[in-house]
């Protein structure tokens, strides 16, 4: 009677086997204080749940009820959000020793927060919905604070704290509205409600306010201020991982919501137009602010609010190409920009100035560490998106789906503010290459040496972009025929 | 419906009226000889010897916070312990199974306080 | 009695939160505050359970209590690291950030 209970839990593996290792991590860490080994231990979780994500990449199923969607779109986020976390457990091993805060917890919180991630990519319901999210936003508030001697870290730990639970709030009475207004929390009996109960006030006051959760969480215009804040005073590699991995997630979160538990016409009507002009907004002001920083980590978290401008006019076009785009975006945005701060980190130089980490402490530094210099103009690059590296192909994805649904103007102000990106990615680059050294303070210039597993991961992280950018082909497809016309009607 | 209330507010009005009666009564009734052994904060005992507004010691924090969490991780038992009966009449294992998964949550919160204990966040001193 | 009654106290309650968390300054009773309103959606979650006699959103209830102890501990944890830096509360005094 109960078999299907081993089933399903072979369904969700993936997201027990990090959470498993996690435990482990704890463990190890409680009897063996911040042991080294507890960085191999929590990579080898995260490949071997990488691995088996794989393996469903074409296998869609439901779990638990329909509380759980495995496979398919889900397996996609989930190896974004595992990519993301992986790159950054071990970029942040050097970085952390560096800064000395190398614990062992570190790396337990970056999985505890992956198990949260993974449960909201691969939500059915809205109580996994919530379960997930604040799984993962509690263990980013702990990361955000981690260098607990620093002003600016407890203050962007507060700030992302404080914000992040108000917006939790609005979220939840979003839940419980849609809730009251449906008569249920799974998302396919949602839809199904819908097609015949008429719609309330409640019903549009909680997508409303679920929106608005969603759309604080991945930072976009007019619920961004936390962003720059935040990403300034986390640790550098953490802010990698907090800029992609959980943003995928909520992305991915938020296409499953829009696909499969709203009702179509309410998609393509008032909530097209709502997420449109966020995203245009999103785009202009991000892009706009960001030409503005002379810190490169806070032009990075502008640079961040723009790209889920970009990300959001794929959602706008609510079609399977725009989903299917905006998934592929998510790839290549997460690989990108764990590089960027991945350098970034690399090159930070003093632990009291590495808060106010200026551009011009990165004068000549291609020179001095051509690795870093080559691996960054890579990034760079594919965050402007020049062909032929993966950012190119997620542009143009995510604005050929917006022109093929009719927002034609909103393509047009992407691929302008795209231009004006240029502007301030090539200015790092100029400064990196350009810039005689003498322009870097002293400090900056003292000689280190990299470590080889941070050589590793850029390189392959920049391998991967043009890869991807090169030949996206199977990628492409498999991203956008999870939400196909025929495949979202059959409920899946 | 407002008239099922009528009881309660009987009720409020009783128990206001009592109490700012006996308040009075007593100010009425009692002697009252003020004194310095009388004013003193503690009448015919110890003297104190410092301010009572002291700051708290930042460990009264950690024991709040940790018990914050593990307290209310309980409240997960409840609809466990109520559903258990059903399983046990479902039969088949099901109550092994309802079982094992009780078991490792609890697993899961003795991990959490394994670690609590070996990091010395019990440690008074 | 009806569902109204306890939407309606679920959204005065909820307003007096939202409120709470634009006008305080202290760190703490801004996070209060959002305590509230958090307890708040919980009230009309058990509302619309009893009214639907359908058990989901007091499961989200008992989810929700376990979530706001976690983040009631990492928040004072976090803002006594910040008071022993900083020795205030007052979040209009915290901004090193600009720009």
């Amino acid at each position: 009677m109960y078999d299907f209970l081993l089933a399903d839990t072979a369904r969700v593996l993936p997201i027990l086997v990090v959470a498993a290792v996690g435990i482990a991590v704890i463990l190890l860490d409680a009897f063996r204080n911040d042991s080294p080994s507890i960085p191999w231990l929590a990579g080898a979780g995260l490949v071997a749940a990488f691995v088996l994500e794989g393996f469903k990449l074409y296998d869609p199923q439901v779990a638990f009820f329909g509380q759980v969607y495995s496979g398919g779109a889900a397996a996609f986020a989930n190896m974004v959000v595992l990519l993301g976390a992986l790159g950054s457990v071990v970029l942040s091993v050097p970085y952390l020793k560096r800064i000395g805060h190398n614990y062992g917890e570190v790396h337990a919180l970056i999985l505890f927060a992956t198990v949260g991630m993974m449960t909201l990519a691969s939500a059915g319901s809205l109580i996994t919905l919530f379960v997930g999210l604040e799984t993962m936003s509690v263990c980013l508030y702990v990361l955000t604070g981690l260098v607990r001697e620093e002003k600016g870290a407890n203050e962007s730990a507060l700030k992302y704290f404080l914000l992040g639970a108000f917006s939790t709030g609005f979220f939840l009475y979003g839940i419980a509205l849609l809730y009251g207004a449906t008569g249920t929390m799974l998302f396919s009996e949602m839809v199904e409600g819908l097609a015949v109960t008429e719609r309330t006030g409640i019903f549009v006051g909680g997508v409303a306010l679920l929106l608005i959760g969603f759309l604080f969480k991945v930072s976009a215009v007019p619920f961004h201020m936390w962003t720059p804040d935040v990403y300034q005073g986390a640790p550098t590699t953490l802010t990698g991982f907090m800029s992609t991995a959980s943003k995928a997630a909520a992305f991915a979160a938020l296409v499953v919501v829009l696909a499969r538990a709203l009702p179509v016409d309410l998609v393509a009507g008032e909530v097209q137009i709502t997420l449109s002009v966020v995203a245009a907004v999103t785009m202009v002001v991000g892009n706009v602010i960001a030409l503005a920083q002379t810190n490169v980590k806070r032009m990075l978290a502008y640079s961040s609010i723009a790209h889920a401008g970009y990300i959001l006019a794929g959602l706008a076009a609510g079609t399977g190409e725009g989903y299917g785009g905006a998934l592929f975006y998510l790839l290549a945005y997460t690989v990108m920009n764990v590089g960027a701060f991945g350098v970034l980190a690399a090159l930070e130089w003093d632990k009291e100035q590495g808060a106010i980490q200026d551009i011009e402490s990165l004068a000549g530094s291609g020179y001095r560490q051509p690795i870093l210099g080559v691996t960054m103009g890579v990034f760079l690059f594919a965050l402007t998106g020049f062909p032929p590296l993966a950012g190119f192909i997620g542009k143009y994805l995510v604005f050929a789906a917006a022109v093929d649904a009719g927002l034609t103007w909103l393509a047009v102000v992407g691929v302008l503010a795209s231009v004006v990106s240029a502007y301030y990615y090539l200015r790092i680059l100029v400064v990196m290459w350009m810039k005689p050294e003498t322009d870097a303070p002293e400090a900056a210039r003292q000689p280190f040496a990299l470590a080889t597993s941070t050589t590793v991961v850029l390189s392959l992280c920049a391998l991967l972009l043009l890869i991807l950018g090169v030949m996206p082909g199977g990628v492409i497809e498999a991203a956008q025929s999870y939400f196909d016309a025929g495949a979202i009607v059959a409920g899946r | 419906m407002i008239t099922d209330f009528v009881p309660l507010f009987i009720m409020i009005l009783l128990a206001l009226g009592l109490a700012l009666t006996l308040l009075k009564l007593q100010q009425w009734l009692g002697p009252y000889q003020p004194g310095k052994i009388k004013g003193s904060p503690y009448e015919s005992g110890q003297d104190p010897v410092g301010s009572a507004r002291e700051r708290y010691s930042i460990k009264f924090y950690l024991v709040a916070m940790i018990f914050i969490v593990f307290d209310v991780e309980l409240v997960f038992l409840y609809p466990w312990a109520v559903s258990f009966g059903e399983f046990l009449q479902a039969g088949g294992g099901a109550a092994l199974g309802a079982l094992a998964v009780v078991g490792l949550f609890l697993f899961i919160l003795v991990v959490g306080l394994i670690y609590d204990i070996k990091k010395g966040g019990l440690d008074w001193d | 009695m009806d569902l109204t009654w306890y939407l309606a106290l679920s959204a005065v309650l909820f307003s007096i939160g939202v409120l709470g968390v634009l006008l305080r300054r202290n760190a703490i009773i801004v996070f209060l505050s959002i305590e509230l309103m958090l307890n708040a959606v919980n009230l009309s979650l058990v509302g619309f359970s009893q009214g639907f006699g359908d058990v989901h959103g007091q499961i989200l209830v008992f989810f929700v209590m376990s979530v706001a102890a976690a983040e009631a501990a990492v928040g004072l944890a976090i803002v006594i690291a910040m008071f022993r830096n900083t020795l205030t509360l007052n979040i209009d005094e915290i901004n090193l950030f600009r720009g």
